[in-house]
């Protein structure tokens, strides 16, 4: 198992390098002088030669993005060419909003999907369930921004129950929560129900039954188990997405997040801020998949299998057929 | 025989239909036989003649949605297991009558492990401490020849054989009076076949239990049982003790049946199939489902057909059965 984090963790290197040089290389070819921006429209074009040359932006790309890696490894990822802070201070500081946020609506969603996902399964056919469908179809298809605008227009214009931007209460969270969650929402309450579908249907209900097990301990022990394993995998995704990407999110109500932090800094061009915010993006969501892969063999014997050493050699076979 | 004592189960004119979109497909249409304490009884027919459909409804296991008992009753030890409410049923379900089923591939929980299995029966029906559960799934490992120490593992650990072997635990693990073995080998080498097959009568003595065993393979019949019962078309067309059926088969179809299996002990070129195919569920013929194919047919054969009693417990469903029966007597077949 550990060998396996481990293996893991290692091919995490050659996904965040890829990342890395293509946000590079693509950055370092869209237009403007970063050194004439910094240094403001009045510079004189020898000052401009300079700053450009203590910046070292006269070297090829790829010799400075090996630089920029080294510095990365160092923990150094540069200083904001707009406000001249230190990045990796800059990105930490804002990732607090953005995971309460994602944690939030994951917890939300948790708590929805599943339930609801298991009642409709249960009640397949009846009103509950086709209700449940419709609206989760609807929501699914509902753009996250549009729906916290229109949370905003309703509760905080008209009724002003709710604040509409900022976060200097708990209230403030209520809204993005929702709007974040809603479409993941959605989706996971048709794969939860989908999935229970699936397995109550399957082979090992039926021995179960024929032992004579109580229902509710077939429905519990058995279905909901093996339920669960796609429904993790959906989870985790959309952890790690609304962890990284909550850009429209936290645009919307103005929670200074990362993804916020993000698009501002692409409109001024700074691009060691943007390029941090990237990479972190990535190393979070590739580690949440990692996790969520950890999790995954908890629950199924079979995934746990491929990660020991001991079956890493191919599962026994026929070879252990009877005394 | 009915009625009597040793008596275990007497299923009478069970009628079993499923709807389906293409509207009511009749898979059991008046099925009876009997089962005899300590008994094992052959259920054979073709694939579609309805054994699994009947096994299901002994169980109470027929799909809820699609499966409708229209008729008939399953007394077992004289209580009807047709009419019996939901939490009874569960209770006689793995305690008195358990099950055994076709493919061990996919019949066990993938992420439980089999000692938890196991344990899960006797749980179900007794109130019996977790490890002392524990300790009687162990015990009934090794009976089926699996060490104990095994019980921590999961199903993807163990082969095909392995697998039966320990939906064999799950099912005997209560010591039930009844076991219903739904082809327990047909999805196994060949190989393995024999060992499995081996091991259920074996086990199916020491636990002094009684068995219907579903199979089209006669001659898995022939080594494990001491009736047979043979169905088409959803009805149990002859049934007698192994010596009556297979040396004196009296149904057509019966006799049929025994003309396509190979004889090593004959040098013969060629089995002499069935022509035709088995009625379409859908619709059935009015009278004998198997005059279509039937070399005996004479226009007798297309109403409904009754049981006839040819002596000794042999009984063909077939009215020409003791015509049959003397003019094979006399050299005449």
């Amino acid at each position: 198992m550990l060998r396996y984090v481990c293996k893991r963790l290692v091919m995490l290197v050659p996904i965040i390098l890829g990342i890395t040089f293509i946000v590079f290389f693509i950055l370092s070819l869209t237009p403007g002088d970063p050194a004439r921006m910094i240094l403001g429209a009045n510079a004189t074009p020898e000052q401009v030669a300079a700053m450009r040359a203590q910046m070292g932006l006269d070297d090829p790309v790829i010799l400075r993005y090996i630089k920029y890696i080294g510095g990365a490894l160092r923990g150094d990822f540069g200083t904001s060419w707009s406000t001249r802070d230190r990045v990796f201070t800059m990105v930490f500081g804002r990732f607090p909003y953005t995971f309460r946020l994602a944690f939030l609506s994951m917890l939300l969603t948790v708590a929805l999907s599943i339930p609801l996902g298991i009642y409709s399964a249960v009640r397949k056919g009846g009103f509950g369930d086709n209700a449940t469908m419709v609206l989760s179809m609807v929501m699914a298809a509902t753009p996250k921004f549009w729906l916290g605008i229109l949370m905003m227009l309703v509760f905080s214009v008209w009724l002003r129950w709710l604040p509409t931007s900022g976060l200097s209460s708990w209230k403030n969270y209520i809204m993005p929560t929702i709007a974040m969650s809603a479409a993941s929402t959605a989706i996971n309450t048709r794969i939860v129900r989908a999935s229970v579908l699936d397995v109550i249907r399957q082979d090992f209900i039926r021995t179960a039954r024929a032992k004579g097990a109580r229902e509710s301990v077939i429905f519990r022990k058995h279905a909901l188990r093996n339920a669960m394993l796609p429904v993790v995998t959906v989870l985790g995704m959309s952890f790690a997405g609304s962890l990284g990407g909550s850009v429209l999110i936290e645009n919307v109500f103005s929670i200074p997040g990362v993804g916020l932090l993000m698009i501002e800094r692409v409109r001024q061009k700074d691009i060691p801020a943007v390029l941090a915010c990237v990479i972190f993006i990535a190393v979070v969501f590739a580690v949440v998949n990692l996790i969520t892969d950890i999790l995954y063999s908890f629950i199924d014997p079979r995934i746990k299998a491929q990660y020991t050493r001991r079956s890493a050699k191919k599962p026994p076979k026929e070879a252990t057929a009877a005394p | 025989m009915p009625g009597s004592t040793d008596t275990l189960l007497d299923a009478r004119d069970l009628i079993i239909s499923y709807d389906t979109d293409n509207g009511v497909a009749r898979a059991v249409n008046g099925v009876s036989f009997t089962l005899r304490r300590g008994e094992t009884l052959g259920l054979v027919g073709e694939t579609g003649a309805g054994k699994t459909t009947t096994a299901l409804a002994i169980m109470g296991l027929l799909p809820e949605e699609t499966g409708r008992v229209e008729g008939g009753s399953v007394l077992f030890e004289g209580e009807d297991l047709l009419t019996l409410p939901r939490e009874p049923m569960r209770r006689k379900r793995g305690q008195d009558i358990s099950m055994v089923f076709q493919d061990p591939m996919t019949a066990l929980n993938p992420v439980m492990n089999v000692g938890e299995q196991i344990a899960e029966a006797l749980r179900s029906h007794q109130s019996i401490s977790v490890s002392a559960a524990n300790a009687r799934a162990g015990d009934m490992l090794e009976m089926v020849g699996i060490p104990r120490g095994r019980a921590v593992e999961y199903p993807h650990q163990f082969s095909g054989g392995m697998k039966q072997r320990v939906v064999i635990a799950i099912a005997l693990v209560c010591r039930p009076k009844l076991l219903i073995a739904d082809e327990p080998t047909t999805a196994l080498d060949v190989t393995i076949q024999a060992q499995v097959l081996e091991l259920i009568a074996r086990l199916k003595t020491e636990i002094d239990t009684s068995m219907l065993l579903i199979t089209h393979d006669l001659g898995v019949v022939a080594r494990t049982c001491q009736r047979v019962a043979i169905m088409y078309s959803g009805r149990v067309i002859e049934m007698g003790t192994i010596e009556q059926v297979f040396d004196d088969p009296l149904h057509p179809y019966t006799h049929g049946l025994f003309g396509s299996i190979p004889d090593i002990t004959r040098e013969t070129r060629r089995l002499t199939p069935i022509d035709g195919l088995m009625p379409d569920p859908f619709s059935l013929p009015e009278g004998c489902a198997f005059a279509a194919r039937c070399r005996h047919a004479l226009p007798g054969c297309c109403k409904p057909q009754s049981e006839v009693d040819l002596g000794g417990g042999h009984m063909a469903a077939c009215w020409r059965a003791a015509d049959i029966k003397a003019r094979r007597a006399g050299g005449g077949l």
